[in-house]
């Protein structure tokens, strides 16, 4: 199911919606979520928090704003943040980790994950380390060009199209 | 700006990525909403990231999702009230479906009684065309023997009971011009098993017999007339019985009958 095909059933906002939008998304934004608070435990609770705030705000998203599951990362990476805070951790999202995303394929979820996952492990593998801490940084940190240009120490005009030959990369790999 | 240029800058993964600020957002949705190329490429990007992020998830447990309904109470209310309605309807359909199914076996039923009985009138049909035949057949020899009887061409030739059966009669019905022979043997024993009439011609002087035919079926002709071989200038008849398939001169011990023209 595509977004094209979602919207107008969630405008129906019956339980069968709800469904399809977890169903779709709800493992991409766990994997946003936990790259950010790194604790298994909180990371449920803001996936929880997350889905509550999308379902209850659902009215005041507007396709006009954007892509609807850039409205729902936006909100999974808020409020990641926020608990961050709450938590006492000032400056956190810059000071947190030089750990990216790779390292959330850890022993407890090996077995677990399908076999699709691995095939996507194995790209990881051959991609450029400069791409995973990039996608890392913008996608699943949210960070601006600023502040990946500063992190990466690389020029600020390139950061745009250094992630473009990453996503392209990835795109030859999924067909996509 | 060209698409392609635009496309290769790298804002539409921005875009995707929710970084841009409203004001360039607003500009890539509306490029979006004007130009194709655009919105696939922007499909696409999003495409991809959400798979790799999807594969990147620890595991998820199904709790969470209850949990998630349970806060916003999110229940399966529409199909709990739509439970009694269902039972009527379940309850109409299976009623449905037996009368259905009675209708079946009692069309089924009808079907092969009709069956059966086209079966026995055939059977009947076909009785009657044999009788029909039988009679037709029945009647044809009558007409043959009347014809034959009433025919004044015809010479009667009385044929009397010779020693090895005196009751025994036979009348030959002769034409002389065409020389045909039809033989009236009802007053003949039905022959024995293995054994058969056959009717001779004589010559008198001197004394020829030829075989002019076989009574053959004798039982089966009702009539007892027999249209036997044309025997010209014959001056007596006489009638043998000989075993099957006839022999070639009568055998005289066992002539039945005999009589002059």
């Amino acid at each position: 199911m595509t977004q094209e095909e979602l919207l107008p059933l969630i405008q129906t906002k019956d339980d069968r919606a709800f469904s399809h939008v977890y169903d779709m998304y709800s493992k991409s934004l766990f994997a946003v979520i936990n790259n950010l608070v790194r604790d298994r435990e909180e990371a449920e609770d803001v996936l929880q928090e997350v889905f509550v705030k999308i379902w209850k705000n659902i009215d005041s998203y507007n396709e006009s704003k954007g892509r609807f599951y850039t409205w729902i990362i936006n909100i999974a990476r808020n409020t990641s943040i926020d608990k961050l805070r709450s938590k006492g951790y000032n400056n956190s999202q810059k000071n947190l980790s030089s750990d990216n995303f790779v390292h959330l394929l850890d022993d407890s979820n090996k077995l677990i994950h399908k076999i699709d996952t691995i095939g996507i492990r194995e790209f990881v593998n051959k991609l450029k380390p400069k791409c995973i801490q990039i996608i890392d940084l913008l996608f699943f940190k949210g960070y601006t060009q600023q502040e990946a240009s500063d992190e990466l120490q690389i020029p600020l005009g390139t950061v745009k199209t250094q992630n473009r030959n990453c996503i392209n990369d990835l795109r030859k790999f999924l067909h996509v | 700006m060209d698409t392609q240029d635009y496309i290769n800058s790298g804002i539409l993964e921005l875009y995707v990525y929710g970084l841009l600020n409203e004001a360039e957002n607003l500009e890539v949705a509306k490029m979006a909403k004007e130009n194709r190329e655009v919105e696939s490429e922007i499909i696409s990007i999003e495409k991809s990231i959400l798979n790799l992020s999807t594969s990147f998830s620890p595991f998820l447990s199904a709790d969470n999702f209850a949990k998630i309904k349970a806060k916003l109470e999110l229940k399966h209310s529409k199909v709990v009230q739509l439970q009694p309605k269902s039972n009527i309807l379940m309850y109409v359909g299976w009623a449905a479906a037996v009368l259905l199914l009675i209708g079946f076996g009692y069309q089924y039923n009808k079907v092969n009684q009709t069956s059966q009985q086209v079966v026995v009138v055939e059977n009947e049909k076909s009785k009657l065309q044999e009788a029909l035949v039988t009679s037709e057949i029945k009647n044809k020899q009558t007409e043959d023997a009347l014809t034959v009887i009433r025919d004044t061409k015809n010479t009667v030739v009385n044929l009397g009971g010779q020693a090895v059966s005196p009751q025994s009669f036979a009348k030959v019905y002769y034409n002389k011009q065409s020389a045909t022979v039809y033989v009236d043997a009802a007053g003949l024993p039905e022959p024995p098993e293995g054994k058969v009439y056959q009717v001779w011609a004589l010559k008198l002087n001197p004394l020829t017999p030829t075989s002019i035919g076989l009574l053959e079926n004798f039982t089966a002709n009702n009539y007892k007339m027999f249209a036997v071989d044309n025997a010209s200038g014959a001056e007596g008849f006489g009638i043998t019985l000989e075993p099957a398939g006839g022999s070639k001169s009568p055998t005289m011990e066992q002539l039945y009958t005999l009589g002059k023209v």
